[in-house]
Parts: C-alpha cells; sequence; structure tokens
C-alpha cells in the first residue's frame, strides 16, 4: 500500500499548485511552439504584450474578462452544492434573449430605467434555464449534468429559430435581431472615459465589468456571509447531513441552480447590452463552457475566478495577436494552447498535487527537525 | 559638378520616393470563420491573394477571425499596423467593415458579397450568382434523362435562393417540362458545414427521380457530389471548380470569381487607382461562369456547350435578363 498523502497547505492550493499547473502548460506549448520553428519566449512575450501593453488589448483583454467572470461564478456557484452545471452556455443564451426582450419593451423608458430592468431580464431568464434542471434534479433525480447539456441544446435550438424566423431582422442574410433601442445600451468604457476627458482606446470593454466585480462581491458575500450560502456548502458537503440539520435540500437545489443561472444570464450585459446591441446567433461562442474551466482553476473563490478569468482573457486576446504576429502560428495552434492550459488546470488540476504535498511535508518535517537539532 | 550634384540629388529623391511608395502600400485580408482552407467561399479569396503575392512579390497581411468580435478588432488591428487596404470576406463582416471604415477615412477597404454599405473609401463586390446558375441550369435539362434535376442549397436565405432562383430559370429555358426538386440544408451557419445532411437531401432527391444535382452549400456540397458520385448520377459543383472532386459524375460547376475580386482589390490598391462604389459582377464581368476542362470534357457534348454559350452571349448582350431573387423576393418559375 502506498503511503498516505499529506494533506496539502491552504496557502499552496490555492497559489502554488495553479501556478505550477499554468508554468507546466505553458512549458508544454513553449515545445510545441519550438517544434513549428518559432521562438517560445518570443512568442510569450508577443502575447503578453498583445493582452495588457499596447493600445486596445489590455480593454480586449478586460472585455473577454468580463465573460469568463460571469460564466466562472454560475459554475462555482452550483459547484459549492456539488452541482455540476454544464449548461452555462445555455443559460448565457437565454439570458441574451431575456436581455432583448425587455429592452425592446422598454423602448420607450430613459436607460435609468430601462437599463436595469434588461440587466434584469438577463438575469431572470437565465436564472429560469437553470431552475428546470435543478427541479429535474431536486424533485424528479435527473442528473444535473445531463439535463444541462441537454438544456444546452434546447436553448440553441430556441435561438436558432427565433433568430431565424420571428426575430430575423427584415433584409438581413446572417440570422440576427433588430439593433436594440439605444436606452438600454451600456457605455463602453472609452465613451465613460472620453466622459470625464480621458482618452482611451476603442474596445468592446465596457460597463458590464463593474457589473462582474460587483457580481463577484455578491458571490463572497452570499456564499460566505448568509444562511443561504450556509445553506448551499451544507447540502455540497453532505446532503443528509444537511437535511439531518433542518435544511431543506431540494429548495436548496433549485435556488442554488437559478442563482447559478442567473450569473450565467448576466454575460449578456456584456455581448448585447454593452458591444453588440443586438442578439447574434452564438454569441456565447463557449464562454459558459470555458466558465467550467475558470471555475475549477479559481477554486470557487472570488479572487480565484476573477485571476482565471483574468488569464482566459489575456489568452484570448494575447492569442488572437500571436496569430497576427506569426504567419506560421495559425487560430488552430491558438486554440491548441489555449486547450493545454484548460488540460492542465481543469482536468489535470491535481496531478501535481501529491509530490507537491510531500515535498512540502518533507521540506517541513526537516525543518522542524532542523530547528529541534 | 553641379550638375551630377543635381543628378545625384534626383536620384536620391526618386529612390526616396520609391522606397517610402514601397513602404506605403501594406495591404491585408480578413478572412471569415470558414477559414482560408475552407475548399469554397475563403480558398477562393485566398486563391486571388497568393496570385497577388507571387505576382507582385508583396506580402499581404492575413487573419482568420474565430468569434464575433475579432472581426472588427481585426480590421481595425490591421489599420493600427499600417494597412493601406484591407479587404473583408463575406456578408458576415459587413457591419464590422462599416464601423471601421468610417472611423479610417484615409484607408481602404474593400468587402465580398455586400452592396447595401455606403462609405466613401469602401469598395463593395457583389456577384450576379443568378446568372452563372442560369448556365448550369441549361447543362443540367439538357444532361437529365430522367427530366427531373435537383437543387442542394446550403443555408436558407435570399443569397442562396437567387442561386435557385436562376438555376431553375436556366432549367426552364432548356426545357420547359424538366422539374426541379429544391431542398434547403437548414436555417443556420451549421447549414454551410454539414456534409451528411446534404447527402441526405440527395440521396431523397435522386429517391425521387432527379438525376442532375446542383449544389451552393459550402462545405455541404461534399456530400451532395459524393452522394451523387456514389449513385452513378451527376452533381454540379459551385464557386470554385470542383469538377475534379468527381470526375465523371460532376457536369460542371458554376465559378463565382471572388478570387478576381480579390486580386483585383489588391491590384487596383497597389497601383493607386483604387475605385470604390458597388461592382456587380456578372457573365459580361468575368465575375461569374461555367468550368469546362479534362474532367467534364466527356459529359459536356457539343450540342451543350453551344447552347451554354449561346445562352451567356445573350446574357452578356443584354437580350435575356435573369431575374435576380432577391430584387422582389420571388422568383418567376415558382
Amino acid at each position: 500500500m502506498s503511503t498516505p498523502i499529506p494533506p496539502l497547505p491552504r496557502w499552496a492550493d490555492l497559489f502554488l499548485l495553479p501556478v505550477i499547473n499554468l508554468m507546466a502548460a505553458l512549458f508544454i506549448c513553449g515545445l510545441i511552439v519550438l517544434a513549428i520553428g518559432e521562438n517560445p519566449i518570443e512568442a510569450l512575450g508577443v502575447m503578453l504584450k498583445g493582452a495588457f501593453v499596447y493600445s486596445g488589448g489590455l480593454g480586449y483583454t478586460l472585455y473577454y474578462t468580463t465573460n469568463f467572470v460571469f460564466t466562472g461564478l454560475a459554475v462555482a456557484t452550483a459547484f459549492h452544492a456539488m452541482l455540476f452545471n454544464i449548461g452555462g452556455e445555455g443559460q448565457a443564451y437565454l439570458g441574451g434573449l431575456g436581455a432583448a426582450l425587455v429592452a425592446f419593451a422598454m423602448g420607450w423608458a430613459p436607460s435609468i430605467i430601462a437599463l436595469p430592468l434588461a440587466i434584469a431580464g438577463a438575469a431572470l431568464l437565465g436564472a429560469c434555464w437553470g431552475v428546470i434542471p435543478g427541479y429535474l434534479q431536486a424533485r424528479r433525480g435527473s442528473h444535473i449534468v445531463i439535463t444541462t447539456i441537454m438544456f444546452n441544446f434546447i436553448a440553441a435550438s430556441i435561438m436558432v429559430w427565433l433568430l431565424t424566423g420571428p426575430m430575423l431582422e427584415p433584409g438581413q442574410q446572417s440570422p440576427q435581431s433588430a439593433p436594440l433601442p439605444a436606452s438600454s445600451h451600456l457605455p463602453a468604457m472609452h465613451e465613460i472615459f472620453a466622459a470625464i476627458g480621458i482618452k482611451i482606446s476603442s474596445t468592446p470593454f465596457n460597463a458590464s465589468f463593474l457589473l462582474a466585480l460587483l457580481a463577484l462581491v455578491l458571490f463572497w458575500v452570499l456564499i460566505w456571509r448568509t444562511r443561504l450560502g450556509y445553506a448551499i456548502r451544507a447540502v455540497g458537503q453532505n446532503p443528509e447531513a444537511a437535511h439531518y440539520a433542518g435544511i431543506n435540500v431540494p429548495r436548496t437545489i433549485i435556488i442554488t441552480m437559478a442563482i447559478s443561472g442567473g450569473f450565467a444570464g448576466l454575460l449578456a450585459t456584456n455581448e448585447i447590452l454593452g458591444v453588440s446591441d443586438r442578439i447574434i446567433l452564438n454569441y456565447t461562442a463557449g464562454y459558459g463552457f470555458t466558465g467550467i474551466a475558470v471555475a475549477l482553476m479559481g477554486r470557487n473563490h472570488p479572487i480565484g475566478i476573477f485571476l482565471a478569468s483574468l488569464l482566459f482573457g489575456a489568452l484570448y486576446q494575447g492569442g488572437a495577436e500571436l496569430d497576427f504576429e506569426f504567419q506560421s502560428i495559425t487560430r488552430e495552434m491558438v486554440l491548441l494552447i489555449q486547450g493545454m492550459i484548460i488540460l492542465f488546470s481543469g482536468a489535470l488540476a491535481y496531478m501535481f498535487n501529491p509530490p507537491l504535498a510531500r515535498l512540502i511535508a518533507r521540506l517541513t518535517v526537516s525543518r522542524r527537525a532542523a530547528a529541534h537539532g | 559638378m553641379k550638375i551630377s550634384l543635381t543628378a545625384i540629388l534626383t536620384a536620391v529623391t526618386v529612390s526616396a520616393a520609391t522606397i517610402a511608395w514601397a513602404d506605403e502600400f501594406k495591404p491585408a485580408v480578413i478572412y471569415d470563420m470558414g477559414g482560408k482552407f475552407d475548399e469554397s467561399f475563403n480558398e477562393g479569396v485566398y486563391n486571388g491573394i497568393k496570385r497577388f503575392t507571387e505576382e507582385t512579390g508583396v506580402e499581404v497581411m492575413e487573419f482568420e477571425v474565430t468569434n464575433e468580435a475579432q472581426r472588427q478588432q481585426a480590421m481595425e488591428r490591421m489599420v493600427q499596423r499600417g494597412a493601406t487596404v484591407v479587404l473583408g470576406v463575406g456578408f458576415a463582416q459587413a457591419d464590422a467593415i462599416n464601423a471601421v471604415s468610417e472611423a479610417n477615412p484615409d484607408v481602404n477597404f474593400s468587402i465580398i458579397d455586400v452592396n447595401w454599405l455606403d462609405q466613401p473609401n469602401l469598395r463593395q463586390y457583389a456577384f450576379k450568382e443568378q446568372e452563372g446558375s442560369y448556365l448550369v441550369g441549361i447543362a443540367a435539362a439538357m444532361a437529365s434523362e430522367t427530366g427531373t434535376v435537383g437543387f442542394v442549397g446550403g443555408m436558407d436565405i435570399p443569397l442562396i435562393r437567387a442561386f435557385a432562383c436562376g438555376y431553375q430559370q436556366g432549367v426552364k429555358s432548356a426545357n420547359a417540362d424538366v422539374a426541379v426538386l429544391e431542398n434547403m440544408t437548414g436555417t443556420t451557419p451549421a447549414a454551410w458545414n454539414d456534409p451528411a445532411k446534404g447527402a441526405e437531401l440527395t440521396q431523397s432527391q435522386i429517391d425521387r427521380g432527379a438525376d442532375v444535382i446542383y449544389q451552393a452549400a459550402g462545405g455541404t456540397g461534399v456530400g451532395v457530389i459524393q452522394a451523387a458520385a456514389d449513385a452513378g448520377k451527376l452533381a454540379i459543383g459551385v464557386d470554385s471548380n470542383q469538377n475534379h472532386m468527381a470526375p465523371g459524375n460532376v457536369l460542371t460547376s458554376m465559378l463565382k470569381r471572388v478570387d478576381v475580386a480579390a486580386y483585383e482589390t489588391m491590384k487596383d490598391a497597389m497601383s493607386g487607382e483604387f475605385e470604390t462604389g458597388v461592382r456587380n459582377l456578372g457573365i459580361a464581368e468575368d465575375g461569374v461562369s461555367w468550368a469546362l476542362d479534362e474532367h467534364n470534357a466527356d459529359l459536356i457534348s457539343d450540342e451543350m456547350k453551344a447552347a451554354i454559350e449561346a445562352a451567356a452571349d445573350q446574357i452578356r448582350s443584354g437580350e435575356i435578363v435573369v431575374h435576380d431573387y432577391r430584387s422582389d423576393s420571388s422568383c418567376p418559375t415558382d
């Protein structure tokens, strides 16, 4: 029998392990870049510069970050109740419909009324799309992984039907809705900064980022500072014990999925209300799925989720920059690099756990021994 | 001494001007989601760009978009990198190019498959797909032994209906008794890349008696050609010359010369004679035509060739006007 793995200290689990995973992924990517005949250090430099330095780079990075914060929070909320919500994609998609329907209905109202309602609409429809699988899990025992995946397909089909039929802009070749009324437009950051006299590059980066930061804080308060958050975590740790302690488990599951879907739905505030001002087919572009990797890497903690979102945002933006800079690095190559990082920080997240834990344990022991000796 | 100094100065000025000019011309192209090797639309553009680079030695900056937000970003990045002409590929880039061309009046822009924008620095290419489809419709009607021919479209949009409508008109002009079966693969962009469904639709048209099937369906068309070849029937290719994909079973291909549009854009921008506005390329402009090569020479009889050439001449001279579905959302043969 192998020796039991000593527990990993909290700081190592939260910081050291993700960093090691990232380094391992970057190392493998470096080898691949080397294999196709480019300089990996130079490539890394281009990525970092593209993501943070050049004019507009940071704006794009934060724009992608906003999406990942919302979908990452959606997955993390469900994780705390040990529910694996794979449906962020569909919930975000439906959130767009909610935002658009409210925006169209409130076209007459000033922004101060229309905008909050449109945001609420996004969260509400996203929540509805989370509640149904939640109900099926809680009351009917249908596994949440299966139902949420299925609900992604249903959401996609509904949106296809709407965008090629009832909601299609007349005379338009692409499947997209008519533009939303101006009253429900979330101002872009370059518009906000221009208003106070600071000129920054025009990018899709918009006010929904502030909403994402607010959502991170709300998430922290909800999970660790409220009775409901306690119930969610209790259900996640041990449903039987939670039930014995008087927590209504099915009800908690349904509410958790509502909140989870609501977070996912808020992605629409960035994509629909902030950037495109209309619904475009497939606008969710896989952000819902990447949210799973974000939550895993961020250890379901708001700070971790923010950092992981920033990382993925930088990868998306810096990756595009790689494609610009090197003719030999194609978009498929960029996808591969992103996939490596997801693989190491998501699927193989705990691969380095046993050796790292043993190493730390040994170091601590020898230090203690040295102190005694 | 004085003369030679002037000569040197002139030489220096001229070479400096040449260098400055050479530095100034920086072309860029933004391929869309299909990617530049999609064996269809984007690849046609790529071929035009390749030809331009081979002839002039000028490298063209390129980018393939992977999500919606990148279209505009890529165009802006190209401008920031000093591009003097930016070519957009496909109607999905229309909104992006409209915004970027408005914000950068000093840069030339060009886009393919768009004709509804209005910017002073933007050239737009539209093709008269109905005219090329008319020609292959004649070929289909004359090659059919069963008296039934088929059409398989990709995504159900006005553009593809224009293909179908031109085809129907061509078929009926050659033989009014020939029936035309028509199917669209779907209503979403996924319909451009679903060869299995393309094969299924083709098989069902063959079961209903069709023996020549024309496809305008992007990657889905590969399945159409495959299914027709498997059943020993004839298919008609689209966009690029697809005669080689199943020699002996591809009657002909309707050529949409996006490569010409791409090549012409770069060439004109380089020579400084970049005229903006809308260019409608039809048979008269060599923008659309039909393919005849060693792979289908045995399938096209002299009689068919003569009929197609005659119709092409009549379209060129204006004697035949092929109705464009997009002009009034209806087709006279329906």
